[in-house]
């Protein structure tokens, strides 16, 4: 046997070797490693002991094994186990055996007679169950065939009565993963006699063993119920009892496992009706489920408390009544109802009294309970989130506010509901904590109004000395609705202190303050004389108009007089110029108003909200206009291009909305432009000594072009594959036109060649990327070129070229069509602000931190792609990656950046300037990443055309924001 | 059947004084030894002629285990140890093991020096006493000796409070001592596994209270902290020295830090100090937060808070200042109170109850105007606010510790007897446990039916294994074959030749016969085989056999026909079975006395 096997291994030995590889060149050279499958064999061979045998099983483990030996290796394996008898080592080849059948390339199938007739031989429980763990993996690698499903699925049960736990455990698991729902199984273990009970199918088996005496059984039989939920195979509603009786485990793990397999039958059964014992009543099941959970978020193990916490987020088909009763807890002392401190509040400001004093026994308990009443223990939902969010582990905390955030977006009266413990959060101990409520609340903010007592609760936050609690306010604040203008007030008071206390907030405290305005228009009005301390008769002196604090005010009066016309008959002179002077410099902050005798009053009017439909239709039509270029000569198109990318940039500034779409076309007209002026020079007959200058600014113009298309394609986000294929084309475009001319510049032969065989190469995989989008492609350059493809990879580079050129001045503009929502990303470095004149002074050698803080918009995955750049005046370059933790998500489609970067340089004589700005990467990786979809649809996996990075930016990457300067002065180190 | 006995000394429907004895498998523990706040004579300490009139105590109990460190729990420790006399273990856990003598001796500093006690525990006396404790580890399970073991369990309520499992054998009491089950900010929640105790002994301070969220009055503190400090106001907070004191600290320090605020914060000296010290060590046995940040920073080295001196109180400007003690009685909280309180921006921030006649009690109900010693009287302008901060379990909680240990019987101490009637009757209700509530020197009694643990020989269990199923079903019981040896205090489970083996008898078969008269024409052979053909068609999958000489054997039954000499046609059938099938020869017997039927052939 070992001689035949040996024979096997030389001959596979051979065959590694010559199997003609049908991809691959025929000139590459192929080096041949002897096989390890031979290796192998000869070091078990050498083992005396079992104790070596391992060794070298070990060291064999961390080696790859290519998909054309593994049988082999197999093979020798498998002898070697049967002849093993220590069952560690026996162990080891087992698992062995399951990591091999993983290999890539390697059909396990093979093998699944010989691990199955291992089992059948097996003594060693251990071992057993690392079989079954191997026939797991090898049957997870076979998904496609029935017959071997089945006939594991068979071994499982037959070894699901074993006495060892490890073994029922991976039987079970191997249910669960293999099972299917329809297919009948016998269970033949429990003897002939009861054989007529016989054919269960998988649930009723693994249900069984919800009972088993060991908990690690019991939960990996949920476990595996869950997964064979997770494969879409639908679970049935009788184990719902037995999984409920789960939830009272001694075990938490058990119990952790049986609260997740509650909720999916929650979930898939929510409208059945349960019976509640020893009552004749009847309630849904999900409200049951509810229930339950909800008892199980007072648990022992904190594990178990966490994921009741966050299943019952999950859970919104729960009727509203059980929902309210999760914030319910009733106080008494002494057997006399007493009032929470909420309802207090509620009263205190029902009866219109402002924040009394305490007094003494003000909480004082109210009547007398009845004692049957009372109800001590939480019977069903009660109180479930009032225990969570004061539980002992803050990751309890945490998924109790994530879970009242879930449940209180979906129905509004339990937002209300939940804002006074929302806010009682606030004071957590932890911050984590603090944050994910004022984020929650903020998510839910839509449904409620702050009261003012619950206000100041909130305000009081704002002098927190951490930034992000403080910022993450700030954004709770501008979407909150408050009902007084005492609130108005407050929040306003709180705010200027705040920017008082911490001025580095100057530019979150204003915003917030803008949307704060603009939302509270006829509560801010009555304010107004006040905030602006105007007096009937008395000329009041004119604030500082630097004062941050005053800008605030201003910011705040200027966004509610937006929609609130009366009001600006209240201002006085100076604010008048002041608003002129903020409309300019805080143009983001201070909106247009229509002051009355200003100036301004034409321009404003003609871009009021309303019209983002006509400036859609503009830009349609423009698109359109562009259309006819066809038609036009070729002067007369350059100057509708020209135009047309005028109009769109402008319009872009007018319409934020649409700016990202108004740039995109703008980019991709450029493009147009470029090519047309490039390809429609007159000089383009010349002769080539004559038309040097032509040739340098149409090399620029393809260099250009290229750039833009990486731009184009990599900047902006909700891009649909067409489009991206419209950008591709351009590329290509730009490409073919670089090959032309440098055709015409002679440079070699050679070069020359490559470049072709490379051009060739972009076309064939522009045509693999976008199979679905040639069809809208017709009459298009690539179009034309692949009807001449079979001409273009056999001619010679001369005549490509000159093919080329004429189908480039042939082809048309593609049009552009536009999808639905598409955004540029933008950056904004906040700080610093590049206008401090004091230089950071630091001695050379060393380094200087420098903070950056810097808002990102519409960025996707920024924490691969954002990097900072740093240019020095001696031109040298740093490219900085922030770590991913110094990115935060403070809304939709918003990231901030704040990060340090550190500085260094030798010494300088006088201060001077460096650069800093944010330059987005790209790469064909990333690529892909963005365009997930197009991955999926096309099989896109190693895509080829790795996009030659333009030569004037850092490799791959964008420049996205303006750049700012900041004074840096390294000294000379004192010795 | 065996029982465990419950008598308190002290605590028994009472608060104060904690004192109970347990008497459990034939051991007898004293769980607390705590002293009387509300009396000065012989009443302050447990009565422990109830143990014994004469003598010292160490003959009669096993041990003694203080729960924690307030004096209600430990202050009778010297006096019961040293002048009653024990020399027994006692056991606590390391932080109150370092408290306990701090404030023992305090306590003796105040009783003797001041009031002029004479007959008093003195200095020695306590270290004498420490010499004796034996310290618990949480979790830890300790032999006291071969049968008792005792189990520390975290019970929050203050640093080193712990609930206590004892066990003899399968019998348990889980003791509670205080606990909260509502972390604060410096402890968290008591916790404790499903140990399903014969009897829980649970305090019941709150037994009729269902508190409001902590949150709340933490936050209700700080905003009036933090107002008085903003307009310039001097806040002063009265406190007794450990506990509450340190969780005050620790929520103003935390406030002080988020919120950037830079007014002084002091804390009178005296022995917090040394406490605080201890704090700062017993890092371990405080909640979540203190444990994951120490590392960077122990929250209690302060960084806000700074020691007290008594000038400072003249200082000009916002402070806060934390003093004992805790209800405005007397010492330096009075001092500082007396200082400060004509100015209306000022603030007094009662923390906890104040008993009635102290001045804090006063000011809490309203009283503007102080007479105070030498008839000057006090005008009090500044507010006074009242918080409450305690750290005991409300009804809920108790309620939710029942749900984690689920105990047998349930026994309340440490409450008012009309509190606990009531928290009684929720018990007995909801878990239908039984509840008791004994009062002091009352003893409760629990019949336990304490499983007997028996060794099986492996032999009889494989055996056992081989004709049944392969593993063992919990919900079906099985019998089994064997016989169970009582020989010098354990029980074995063995089968039955092995038994006979060792006891060097004989074995003796008992063999059952029967005779049953049947009338039946047909000759022996002939009945016979009709008897076989009866029964074979009546006990399907069982094996009959027919022998050859003249019997049927029915599994190990053996069947006979014999006929009398002057009657042909009557006929006696015999039977005889040995003992192990009575089962199947009664059966047959009964079936064969009905006759034969009529259509066999």
């Amino acid at each position: 046997m070992a001689a035949h096997l040996k024979k096997r291994v030389y001959e596979e030995f051979s065959k590694v070797v010559q199997i003609p590889h049908e991809e691959a060149p025929a000139k590459k050279l192929r080096l041949s490693k002897p096989s390890k499958s031979a290796a192998l064999h000869v070091d078990l061979c050498k083992a005396t002991n079992s104790t070596d045998a391992l060794q070298y099983l070990l060291q064999f483990a961390r080696k790859p094994v290519e998909a054309e030996s593994v049988e082999g290796v197999v093979r020798i394996l498998l002898e070697h186990y049967y002849k093993e008898t220590d069952n560690s080592v026996r162990l080891k080849i087992a698992s062995l055996l399951g990591l091999l059948s993983k290999t890539q390339g390697f059909s396990p199938d093979c093998i699944i007679d010989d691990a199955i007739n291992t089992l059948s031989n097996e003594k060693s429980h251990q071992v057993l169950a690392q079989l079954l763990d191997t026939l797991l993996v090898i049957g997870s690698q076979l998904p496609e065939s029935p017959a071997i499903r089945q006939r594991l699925i068979e071994m499982a049960c037959k070894h699901l009565s074993d006495t060892y736990f490890g073994v029922r455990n991976k039987c079970l698991q191997l249910l669960g993963c293999l099972g299917m729902a329809d297919t009948p199984l016998t269970k033949d273990n429990e003897g002939p006699g009861t054989s007529l009970v016989g054919s269960k199918d998988v649930q009723s088996i693994i249900s069984d063993y919800f009972g088993d005496q060991d908990p690690r059984v019991r939960t990996a039989a949920l476990k595996a119920m869950l997964q064979l939920h997770e494969r879409g195979i639908k679970i049935h509603e009788i184990i719902y009892e037995q999984a409920c009786r789960l939830l009272l485990d001694d075990y938490e793990q058990v119990r952790s496992a049986a609260v997740q397999m509650v909720w999916v039958l929650s979930q898939l059964y929510p409208e059945s009706i349960v019976p509640i014992p020893s009552s004749n009543e009847e309630i849904r099941l999900v409200d049951d489920v509810f229930g339950k959970i909800s008892h199980m978020v007072s648990d022992g193990s904190w594990m178990v408390r966490v994921q009741a916490a966050k299943t019952l987020g999950s859970m919104l088909q729960v009727s509203p009544h059980f929902l309210e009763q999760t914030l319910d807890k009733k106080l008494m002392s002494d057997l006399r109802r007493k009032r929470t401190a909420h309802e207090r509040a509620k009263d205190l400001f029902a009866s219109g009294e402002f924040s009394s004093g305490r007094k003494w026994a003000d909480d004082a308990p109210k009547e007398k309970l009845d004692t049957n009443t009372v109800n001590l223990i939480a019977s069903g939902a009660c109180g479930a989130f009032v225990h969570g969010l004061e539980d002992e582990m803050f990751e309890v905390r945490i998924a109790a506010v994530e879970a009242l955030c879930q449940l209180a977006r979906s129905s509004p009266s339990f937002a209300e509901k939940c804002l006074d413990f929302l806010v009682d959060m606030f004071n957590d101990e932890i911050e984590e904590v603090r944050l994910q409520s004022i984020h929650v609340l903020r998510e839910i903010s839509t449904h409620i109004t702050l009261r003012e007592d619950q206000l100041d609760t909130v305000l009081a936050v704002l002098e927190d000395s951490s930034r992000d609690i403080r910022e993450a306010l700030h954004e709770l604040i501008c979407y909150t609705n408050v009902s007084t203008k005492e609130c108005i007030q407050l929040a306003l008071l709180e705010l200027l202190k705040n920017l008082n206390k911490y001025p580095t907030d100057r530019n979150s405290v204003w915003k917030c303050l803008k949307f704060l305005g603009s939302r509270h228009p006829t509560l801010v009005l009555p304010l107004v004389p006040e905030l602006l301390s105007t007096h009937p008769y008395f000329d009041t002196p004119e604030p500082d108009m630097d004062d941050p604090a005053y800008i605030a005010v201003l910011v705040l009066v200027f966004n509610a007089a937006k929609s609130c016309p009366t009001m600006p008959a209240l201002f006085s002179d100076h604010t008048f110029r002041h608003y002129a002077y903020l409309r300019d410099s805080l143009s983001h902050l201070v909106p247009p108003l229509r002051l009355p005798g200003s100036g301004l009053d034409l321009v404003d009017s003609s871009c009021g909200s309303g019209s983002v439909e006509s400036a859609q239709v503009f830009l349609q039509q423009s698109l359109n206009r562009v259309n006819t270029i066809q038609n036009l000569d070729a002067p007369g198109a350059q100057d509708l291009l020209d135009f047309t990318i005028r109009d769109l940039r402008r319009l872009g500034e007018l319409q934020t909305e649409l700016a990202g779409a108004a740039d995109f076309c703008a980019t991709y007209l450029r493009c147009q432009l470029l090519l047309m002026k490039a390809l429609q020079d007159r000089l383009w007959s010349m002769a080539v000594p004559l038309c040097l200058k032509q040739n340098v600014t149409a090399t620029a113009a393809a260099q250009q072009i290229l750039e833009e298309t990486y731009k184009l394609e990599f900047l902006y986000s909700g891009l649909e594959s067409r489009q991206v294929a419209t950008i591709h084309h351009v590329r290509l475009q730009a490409k073919a036109l670089q090959l032309v001319l440098t055709a015409r510049t002679r440079q070699g032969l050679d070069l020359l060649m490559s470049s072709c065989e490379k051009f060739l190469q972009d076309i064939e995989s522009f045509q693999r990327l976008f199979q679905a989008e040639l069809p809208h492609l017709q009459d298009s350059f690539v179009d034309k070129l692949l009807e001449l493809m079979p001409r273009l990879s056999s001619c010679k580079p001369v005549e490509m070229v000159k093919i080329l050129q004429t189908t480039l001045r042939q082809s048309g503009l593609l049009h552009l069509r536009l999808p639905e929502q598409i955004h540029r990303a933008t950056a904004t470095i906040i700080e610093p602000t590049g206008e401090s004149d004091n230089p950071l002074r630091f001695t050379s050698g060393l380094v200087v931190a420098l903070d950056i803080d810097a808002t990102l918009e519409y960025v996707q995955d920024p924490q691969n792609t954002v990097k900072v750049q740093v240019l020095y005046p001696d031109g040298q370059g740093h490219v900085i990656h922030p770590k991913p933790g110094d990115f935060r998500k403070p809304g939709p489609y918003r990231h901030r950046l704040i990060t340090q970067v550190y500085l260094s340089h030798t010494a300088w004589t006088e201060p001077s300037q460096v650069e800093v700005r944010l330059l987005l990467a790209y790469s064909s990786s990333s690529a892909s990443l963005s365009s997930q979809s197009l991955a999926s649809k096309l099989g896109w996996s190693d895509s080829t055309d790795s996009p030659s990075p333009p030569e004037a930016a850092v490799e791959g990457t964008i420049p996205f924001s303006k750049s700012v300067k900041v004074f840096i002065m390294p000294k000379p180190t004192r010795r | 059947m065996p029982e465990i006995k419950v008598t308190p000394l002290g605590a028994g429907q009472d608060v104060g004084r904690s004192c109970i004895l347990v008497s459990i498998g034939g051991k007898n523990i004293m769980l607390d030894c705590g002293m009387h706040m509300g009396y000065n004579d012989d009443r302050r300490f447990p009565d422990f002629s109830y143990i014994t009139q004469n003598g010292r105590l160490t003959e009669f109990l096993d041990c003694v285990i203080i729960s924690h460190f307030h004096l209600d729990h430990c202050g009778a420790l010297p006096y019961m140890s040293e002048m009653v006399g024990y020399d027994g273990p006692i056991y606590m856990t390391h932080p109150t093991k370092a408290i306990c003598p701090i404030l023992l001796e305090d306590f003796r500093k105040i009783t003797v020096d001041k009031k002029g006690e004479t007959n008093f525990f003195t200095s020695q006396m306590i270290k004498d006493c420490m010499k004796k404790v034996v310290p618990l580890n949480l979790h830890q399970t300790v032999q006291v000796d071969d049968e008792l073991e005792i189990k520390a369990y975290y019970a929050g309520h203050v640093l080193g409070a712990a609930m206590v499992h004892i066990k003899v054998g399968s019998e348990s009491v889980v003791y509670t001592g205080d606990y909260n089950m509502t972390p604060d900010r410096h402890l968290g929640a008591a916790w404790i596994d499903k140990c399903r105790p014969d009897i829980l002994i649970s305090e019941s301070t709150y037994a009729t209270t269902i508190r409001d969220s902590k949150r709340c009055r933490e936050r209700d503190f700080l905003k009036k902290v933090h107002e008085s400090i903003e307009r310039g106001g001097k806040v002063l907070i009265p406190v007794f020295a450990l506990g509450r004191a340190q969780e005050l600290c620790i929520l103003l320090e935390t406030f002080w830090e988020r919120m950037n605020l830079k007014a002084p914060i002091y804390f009178s000296t005296g022995l917090t100090e040394k406490a605080n010290h201890y704090y700062k060590l017993f890092i371990t046995w405080t909640n979540q937060k203190i444990r994951k940040t120490f590392v960077q920073r122990n929250m209690f080295e302060f960084k806000h808070i700074k020691a007290f001196d008594r000038s400072y109180a003249d200082n000009p400007g916002p402070m806060v200042v934390f003093a004992t003690p805790g209800m405005l009685h007397a010492g330096q909280s009075l001092q500082i109170f007396k200082k400060w309180a004509g100015n209306e921006k000022n603030m007094v921030i009662m923390p906890g109850y104040c008993v009635q006649g102290t001045i804090g009690h006063k000011i809490l109900n309203g009283q503007r105007k102080l007479e105070m010693e030498g008839r000057a009287t006090l005008d009090v302008k500044l507010q006074v606010e009242y918080m409450s901060f305690s750290a005991h379990a409300d009804a809920k909680g108790i309620m939710q510790l029942i749900r984690m240990a689920e105990p047998r019987n349930m026994l309340l101490v440490h409450g008012e007897a009309a509190k606990m009637e009531f928290l009684k009757g929720k018990i007995e209700q909801e878990f239908s446990i039984d509840c008791y509530m004994p009062a002091n020197g009352e003893t409760a009694t629990v019949t336990t039916n304490p499983s007997v643990p028996v060794d099986i020989s492996l032999n009889l269990l494989k055996r056992e294994m081989a004709l049944g199923g392969p593993l063992p079903d919990p919900k079906k019981p099985r019998t089994m074959h064997g016989t169970l040896i009582m020989k010098e205090n354990s029980l074995k489970l063995v089968p039955s030749e092995q038994a006979l083996k060792e006891l060097g008898l004989n074995e003796h078969q008992l063999r059952f016969t029967c005779r049953v008269p049947l009338q039946d024409p047909h000759s022996d052979t002939d009945t016979l085989h009709r008897v076989y053909t009866h029964l074979k068609s009546v006990l399907k999958g069982y094996t009959i056999q027919h022998l050859p000489d003249g019997t049927v054997m029915v599994e190990s039954i053996v069947i006979k026909v014999s006929s009398s000499a002057e009657d042909t046609n009557s006929k006696v059938l015999l039977l005889s079975w040995s003992y192990q099938d009575e089962d199947l020869g009664s059966f047959l017997s009964t079936l064969l006395k009905k006759g034969l039927p009529s259509g066999l052939c």
